[in-house]
């Protein structure tokens, strides 16, 4: 019988830690295609940020750097300048890039560095246990907004739409993971961004909206549902800049 | 040989360009800024990338993707600076990596004054972020010295993939001499770790410092130890004058020029005053101090940090005194004296 669906020849074999139902398995795989799919592995350099993507390093087979919270970014850019010829991604959860290193992702695209960022947003703080993230919805509990996130814990931070002001950065667009259809357009939009970079277009950058069941205190599939029902609404998905080359 | 009338900073630059420095990052800060000035303008044309960074957070994190990437890297800053960059500096020992740090001191706490200062001894050379670590810190006296240590630093850092701080002060940075340049002879050392792609010939590296079971972090702990120990007795470096004298001086970077016109003075004087001057802060010249002297006088730009290493390694075997001043002004031949008149009993 033919063989259909396989790993990606990028990702490691090692067990990966993610709790039942999380989709960053998902969305590592949709990368790991990616690097596949543009026959990239070998000279591809893979930045790990602070969050629960933090061993990230472990299941990518390309060489990978471990950042500090929040400066993926300023990493990805001391490797690119320093390598230009090679392939950098980063690989950031929502705490990471838009509370503790908003100024980084910020510059590097004010920069317009040529680097893809993958910006996985599930709108809750995971590694640490469910505290409140700086993309957390108006009213959504979490334990360090246990009345509702109100006025005073301030409002989430749409940061596609933010970044996409900048003249530097060259293509961000939001997608999500909630179901196959997505799954399968938010692969294409991650190859996109990665051909963006081989062709030296600048700095582009893929949101995923993502579940995390487990600190959202809901099944996999109700989380997947919370996805599409509340969060997609606030974060509406598409392309919001592009200003990539026509090929 | 080329000479040149040059700033400390701008020697700094020009020294860290012909050692094969291909990335710089840093942020605008007094008095350390004639140093990016300088490379903004020259690391170009060496095919070196410079990078005025948003923060110095952001351009010690720079840096640790530079020297992850296997390529010669730098950043500079002065004391409130040289702070923020302190998770980065951790990081970067915990993942064993060569970087050259320049901390061109101010005075503190807090926003403290632009004047020159020696209150970063305790953070530069106790280890000033979080975790157990050392850096090699060098802690030159002239413009020559700025010059002549930066090159040097590169290669301690990548000879011990750890980096090393070029410990300086206002004056130092601003001061202008004549500096004979040269370029050195580059040394190869084996980057195999670095994160440069795996072109699928080799097993993935990846550069980190997280090591979440407590076996693999003391690994690590244990592992850093040791190269610290050989650190330590392979690079002190030490100036000694009048090592046989009656009191030694003990003084590095700035002060320690006017604690050699002290000893002019005192021999005039008919005083027996000798001068330890550490090139090296850390590790701490130990061997210098098996002296006969029958007094130390440490004199720093501070309340008194280096003193501290120097009464470990003196041990109570003679009284060791410190004068000290704060707050951006210098101590003076005329200072130094009387406290050494006070120590003699004269």
């Amino acid at each position: 019988m033919p063989l259909k669906f396989k790993k990606p020849d990028s990702l490691t074999d090692i067990a990966m830690h993610y709790c039942p139902g999380c989709t960053h398995g998902i969305i590592h795989r949709l990368v790991a295609n990616a690097i596949d799919t543009l026959g990239i592995e070998g000279k591809t350099v893979g930045i790990a940020s602070v969050g629960c993507s933090v061993f990230a390093y472990n299941y990518f087979t390309c060489d990978m750097q471990q950042a500090s919270h929040g400066r993926a970014p300023a990493v990805a850019t001391g490797v690119k300048r320093s390598l230009p010829d090679r392939i950098v991604f980063t690989y950031q959860g929502d705490g990471d890039l838009a509370a503790i290193g908003t100024a980084e992702i910020v510059h590097a695209a004010a920069r317009g560095e040529n680097i893809t960022v993958i910006f996985v947003n599930n709108a809750i703080y995971g590694m640490t246990g469910g505290q409140m993230a700086p993309t957390t919805l108006n009213g959504q509990v979490t334990l360090t907004s246990p009345y509702g996130r109100r006025q005073q814990e301030g409002h989430p931070v749409r940061m596609s739409e933010m970044l996409s002001t900048l003249d530097g950065a060259r293509y961000i667009e939001r997608v999500s993971v909630h179901n196959p259809a997505h799954i399968i357009k938010a692969g294409k939009s991650i190859i996109k961004a990665f051909e963006m970079q081989l062709r030296g277009e600048g700095f582009s950058m893929i949101e995923v909206l993502s579940t995390c069941p487990t600190n959202l205190k809901m099944s996999p599939v109700k989380a997947l549902k919370w996805v599409e029902n509340n969060m997609i609404p606030f974060y509406p998905l598409g392309i919001i800049k592009d200003g990539s080359v026509k090929v | 040989m080329e000479q040149k009338l040059m700033k400390g900073n701008e020697a700094i630059a020009e020294a860290a360009i012909r050692a094969g420095l291909k990335f710089y990052a840093g942020y605008p800060i007094t008095p350390q800024t004639e140093l990016p000035e300088y490379l903004a303008k020259h690391m170009e044309k060496s095919g070196g990338t410079f990078i005025q960074a948003e923060s110095e957070i952001s351009a010690i994190n720079m840096v640790y993707g530079a020297a992850g990437a296997g390529i010669r890297a730098m950043t500079s800053s002065s004391s409130p600076g040289i702070s923020l960059k302190q998770e980065g500096i951790s990081y970067i020992v915990g993942s064993e990596l060569p970087c050259v740090i320049v901390n061109v001191m101010r005075t503190g706490p807090g926003l403290g004054g632009i004047h020159p200062s020696q209150s970063d001894y305790f953070q530069a050379v106790k280890g000033g972020g979080h975790g157990d670590y050392k850096m090699l810190v060098l802690a030159p006296n002239s413009v020559q010295e700025m010059y002549d240590f930066t090159i040097d630093a590169f290669d301690i850092a990548d000879k011990y993939r750890n980096p090393v701080m070029i410990l300086a002060d206002g004056i130092l940075g601003q001061m202008m001499e004549a500096v004979n340049l040269y370029t050195p002879a580059t040394e190869k050392f084996d980057k195999s770790w670095a994160t440069t792609g795996t072109y699928k010939k080799r097993k993935h590296n990846i550069i980190n410092s997280l090591y979440i079971k407590p076996e693999e972090s003391e690994t690590l702990n244990k592992r850093l130890q040791a190269k610290y120990k050989i650190m330590a007795q392979n690079e002190q470096r030490v100036e000694i004058i009048n090592p046989d004298a009656d009191i030694m001086l003990v003084a590095f970077g700035i002060v320690a020029r006017v604690a050699k016109q002290v000893l002019d003075d005192a021999k005039s004087q008919n005083l027996s005053v000798g001068l330890i001057r550490p090139l090296t802060v850390w590790p701490f010249p130990s061997k210098a101090f098996k002296t006969a002297a029958k007094a130390y006088l440490t004199i720093e730009l501070n309340s008194g940090q280096m003193v501290e290493d120097v009464r470990l390694e003196v041990n109570g075997r003679a009284p060791v005194h410190f004068l000290g001043k704060m707050g951006g002004k210098v101590l003076t031949v005329d200072d130094i004296m009387a406290k050494l008149k006070q120590i003699a009993g004269a």
